[in-house]
């Protein structure tokens, strides 16, 4: 399939400077420039850091995906971009450059959700979601459960997290075992070698009074005081601290309570396909559970290659393009950047 | 020629268009935290305005600052962007230059006297300043832009008249007041202009930020134990 609208998408909201081109459910190019080693000395993402990293990385991004994708900006048919949730300052720059490119080149602009942006990409990977369908999004700013009747303008939340997104307790955790930041990968690099029964630690809102009051929501920040009380006592005792058994214990428990839910989320709402998108789906036993327990239940489950899970120009452009071809209208030239964005607001 | 200009270092969000010879269109907000919200609809409205399509536009100039950093990259990656997206040359200039400029083209006759301040708004109760020396034919800079609190400097700057919001916000150490209190873009466009008339090459289009990011290591790990 050849055809389609040629749109290009521009996102912003954290530490990648993401550029992708995307022709109706083909990706072409998916440019990312990424500050995440300016911010690893602070544990965490400074936003005036990532903010400045943006503006040097923009033009030159844009320019390599539309080497990538072997296209002229003049040949696009619509601008996309992130214009929330994120960091503010960070997404003020990818929405000023979509802004400017649509002034330049005369060419409609959709502010879209990153959340649905998350959901959309796989649409590039594996075609048009069923509808509905439910999504199981991960990530370090976000956890969420959705209901997904058309990622282009009903996007609906099922539960969220209460408190630490899971890639936050990632983190944290990280720190705890002297891994380094970002926690994601190297948790689940250290977890392969370990043994995830060791510790039982807890499974947060899974008991039968929170499953009644939070049904489809999520709670990290006491798995992650857990993790850390445990390794202090072992400290403290001047026991060894074993490392990779911590970390696929504690890995254990996050996937656990994530795919638990996500499948009774189908289960309850009679929905078969589930997609898992975010940075946190890029983690392999997430995968490897969310695959088990899928099969088990006879649920199709979708997850893009760990590439296209962390942020991403292409995820914006995928989205982007599906709203070009529904017919959906433009965004206005004034839209803001908005920090905070409901995930029920797909377009800004 | 058709110059672009655009500026969001100051309280003002400002684009202008200028053929060489003049301003042909300018759209001004003063918004000091709506820098995301009006550069492109001004952009679309000078063209609008002047009657000429974003094709046109053969060089693109845009106000490097000082000034609050997610305002002034604002304007920075807009000028790039839309340089870059038409296949123009992008340059910048001093935005607290073109406050100087505004006030030498305001004042021609030169009576303004021999120096004076350029001071704005840096927030945390610190202005971006800078010396100029300004006569008849122009605008000299005699001192390279920093950043400071305003009673730091009232001493070295007392007497001299004061461009900008400085003068307002800090009248107890800085003043009088003169000229404009923002940038305009009409004013940046006609100095680049004669910098280019004049065969001068124009900065290019970097930000002047003058502090370093806040951001320190993460204190130790509080215990999680009693
Ligand atoms: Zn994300």
């Amino acid at each position: 399939m050849t055809g389609g609208p040629l749109v290009l998408g521009i996102e912003t909201s954290c530490d990648e400077t993401g550029v992708g081109i995307v022709r109706g459910q083909i990706l072409l190019a998916d440019a990312v420039a990424s500050s995440v080693e300016e911010h690893a000395r602070f544990g965490g993402v400074v936003p005036e850091v990532a903010s400045r990293a943006h503006l040097e990385a923009m033009v030159p991004t844009i320019e390599r995906a539309c080497r990538e994708a072997g296209v002229r900006l003049d040949d696009l048919d619509a601008i996309a971009v992130t214009a929330g949730p994120g960091l503010a300052g960070a997404l003020l720059v990818g929405v000023a450059a979509a802004k400017s490119l649509a002034v330049a080149l005369g060419k409609p602009l959709y502010g879209v959700n990153h959340l649905a942006a998350h959901v959309a990409v796989d649409i590039v990977e594996h075609g048009l979601l069923a509808e509905p369908t439910i999504a199981l999004l991960v990530s370090g700013g976000h956890s969420s459960l959705l209901l997904v009747p058309d990622v282009t303008h009903d996007v609906r939340s099922l539960g969220s997290t209460i408190d630490d997104a899971a890639g936050e307790a990632f983190d944290k955790v990280a720190r705890v075992l002297g891994l380094p930041f970002p926690g994601g990968p190297h948790v689940d690099r250290v977890a392969t070698e370990g043994n995830s029964a060791f510790v039982a630690f807890p499974r947060g809102l899974t008991s039968g009074k929170d499953m009644a009051r939070h049904r489809y929501d999520f709670s990290f920040s006491g798995l992650k005081t857990s993790v850390a009380r445990w390794v202090e006592a072992r400290e403290r005792a001047g026991e060894p601290v074993p490392v990779a058994d911590v970390a696929a214990s504690f890995q254990e428990a996050v996937v656990d309570v994530l795919t638990r839910k996500a499948v009774l989320a189908c289960q309850e709402h009679g929905v078969d396909h589930l997609l898992i998108g975010g940075g946190v789906a890029a983690n392999t036993r997430l995968r490897a559970m969310a695959q088990q327990r899928c099969d088990a239940a006879g649920i199709l489950l979708r997850m893009p290659r760990p590439g296209l899970c962390t942020d991403n120009g292409a995820m914006v452009a995928a989205l982007g393009a599906q709203m070009v071809s529904k017919g959906r209208s433009a965004s206005a030239l004034d839209l803001p950047a908005d920090s905070s964005m409901p995930v029920t607001l797909v377009q800004a | 020629m058709l110059l672009l200009a655009i500026d969001t270092a100051t309280s003002a969000i400002t684009v202008a268009l200028h053929d060489g010879e003049r301003v042909l269109a300018e759209c001004t907000t003063v918004d000091a935290r709506g820098h995301g919200e009006y550069v492109a609809p001004g952009i679309a409205e000078v063209l609008t305005k002047a009657g000429r399509a974003a094709a046109d536009v053969s060089a693109v100039v845009v106000g490097t600052g000082p000034g609050p950093y997610t305002g002034l990259r604002i304007g920075l990656v807009t000028a790039r962007t839309f340089a870059f997206a038409r296949g123009v040359p992008v340059f910048g200039v001093c935005s607290l230059d073109a406050m100087a400029h505004q006030a030498w083209l305001e004042d021609a006759s030169g009576a303004l006297g021999q120096s004076c301040v350029v001071a704005t708004d840096a927030r945390r109760k610190e202005v971006y300043w800078a010396l100029y020396e300004i006569s008849g034919r122009g605008v000299r800079r005699r001192s390279e832009p920093m950043v400071a609190k305003a009673a730091m400097i009232a001493d070295e700057v007392r007497g001299l008249p004061v461009i900008g919001r400085g003068a307002v916000l800090y009248a107890e150490s800085l003043g009088p007041r003169m000229g404009p209190l923002d940038v305009s873009a009409g004013a940046l466009a006609d100095l680049a202009a004669r910098m280019l008339a004049a065969g001068q090459t124009l900065p290019e289009p970097e930000p002047m930020y003058l502090r370093r990011p806040d951001a320190t290591p993460p204190p130790p790990r509080r215990p999680a134990l009693p």
